[in-house]
Parts: C-alpha cells; structure tokens; sequence
C-alpha cells in the first residue's frame, strides 16, 4: 500500500486547525466554540499521527492515547460549566456573560 | 489514494458545518461526519488504534455528550450566532487566515520527509495494538496512572460544578 505523503496530511491538519481557530473566534455559542475546540485537537491528533507513520514510531500514537483522555476530560468538565452557567443566566450566547468584565 | 483526498475533503466539509451551520444540533452531527472521515484518514495511514479511539471515544462518547447537553437546554433562537462586531469578524478571519498561511508557508518552503529523523523500527507494524499496549505498561505507566487520577478529578468536578443546587441547602 501506497503511503500518504506527509505534507498532504499536515496540510489537511492545518486547514482544520485554522477552521477550528475561526469557528471560536467567530461564532457566539459556547457549545459551539467547545466543538470547535474539539475539532482543533482532532487536527493536532493527525499531525501527530502523520509525524508517528513517517518516523516509524510508536511514540506519536501514544501521545494521542493521552490528548484524547485529555479532551474528554476538558469536554465533561467544560460542558457542566455551560450546565450551570445556563441555569443561572438562561442563554448560551457568551456575549451575554460578563461576570468577569472589568 | 484517491480515497485518502475524497475523507480528506469530507472532514474539511464536516469542520465547515462546525462553521457555518446555524443549528447547533446540525453543527454536532457536521462534526460526527469529520470524525468519523479522519477515522478513515486513519485507517488509510495504518494507525488502526488511533481510528478504532477515534470513533469510540470522539465520535462515540464525546458527542454524544455534547447532543444530551444540547438537548438538555431548550434550543431557543439565541439571536444572531455569529459575533455582531463587524471589525472583529473581519480581525477573526485575518488570524485564522494568518495561522493557516504561516503554517502553508512552513510546509511549503521545507520537505517535511527530510526533516523527519528516521527512526529504524524492530521490524514490528508500526501500529500493532499488543505494542502499544506493552508500551502503554511499561515506559508510560506514570503518565498513564496520572491521566487516570485526571479522569477522576473530571469527574468529581463535573458532578460538582452541574450539580442542582436546592433551596435550603448550606452551599
């Protein structure tokens, strides 16, 4: 089987990257920017998975073992505090939370 | 080949669902297609682990706790979803457009096969889930009983921090 180059692949992880970064800047729902946060580890993942094919290593997939217990674990904590921060101001729009505005 | 772009193409449609879609319902399931797309992306490099991870724990566990939270709040119109402020619209694009060009500019400029030191395996598959798991064992075996107390700590302080509280009650 033919290999993937590893530019390909690092070009398709840094086009979702940047959709990722453009998807928290631009959009007013948390769940939403969460999701976009998600999607930016998921482009970090391929990279480190491209980068483990071409060294031939095990390492990199390793290193995904953990970012991925690691997203989950910020995706439960953060969507509780989405949780509890609609309870106390009923909408998701983060324009409207300004508790820590100076 | 023509495979790996074809899942290359739908994760970057699915990412821009994400983007543009102004549902978060159809946001979350544009998001499940792209994993499951780079599920494919995975299997196509041989990293089988990685793709079986991907689907169980991402597109699995992950998303759907993200559509029972969706489905928790009550979906209101919440107004307009994208940021009001047209300048920062303008700024947002200029960053992402910026990363992305840096990083195109990076990759362009330099092979990135040659700067990969080559790193002469024991013969085994690169990718066989009996290795990951001796590895798993023994040279991570700190960093894995770590990432487990993390789990924890997750979990009591998700409870904690969506926990109702009553009326009455001292806290």
């Amino acid at each position: 089987m033919m290999q993937i180059p590893l530019g390909h692949i690092l070009v398709l992880s840094s086009m979702l990257f940047s959709i990722g970064v453009l998807g928290v800047l631009l959009r007013r729902n948390a769940i939403v920017i969460f999701m976009s946060i998600e999607l930016m580890l998921n482009a970090v993942n391929l990279s480190f998975v491209g980068f483990a094919q071409s060294m031939n290593s095990l390492n990199g997939v390793m290193f995904i073992f953990f970012i991925i217990v690691v997203a989950a674990a910020e995706a439960v904590v953060g969507l509780s505090i989405i949780l509890s921060l609609y309870r106390s101001r009923r909408t998701l729009n983060i324009d409207e939370f300004n508790l820590l505005r100076w | 080949m023509i495979l790996f772009y074809l899942f290359a193409l739908l994760s970057v449609f699915g990412a821009l669902g994400v983007l543009f879609l102004r549902n978060p319902i159809h946001g979350a399931m544009s998001l499940v297609g792209s994993f499951f797309s780079l599920a494919a992306v995975y299997v196509m490099m041989q990293a089988e682990f990685v793709a079986v991870i991907q689907v169980l724990v991402y597109a699995g566990a992950i998303m759907v706790l993200f559509l029972f939270v969706l489905m928790l709040l009550s979906l209101r119109d919440e107004g307009p979803s994208f940021i009001r402020w047209s300048v920062g619209k303008v700024l947002a694009v200029v960053i992402a457009f910026g990363i992305w060009a840096q990083l195109a500019l990076v990759l362009g400029q330099h092979d990135p096969e040659a700067l990969v030191p080559q790193i002469v395996s024991s013969g085994e598959e690169a990718d066989s889930i009996k290795l990951i798991g001796q590895l798993l064992f023994t040279e991570y075996l700190l960093p894995f009983e770590a990432i487990s107390l993390l789990l924890l700590v997750a979990v009591i302080g998700a409870v904690v921090i969506a926990k109702r509280r009553y009326p009455g009650s001292s806290s």
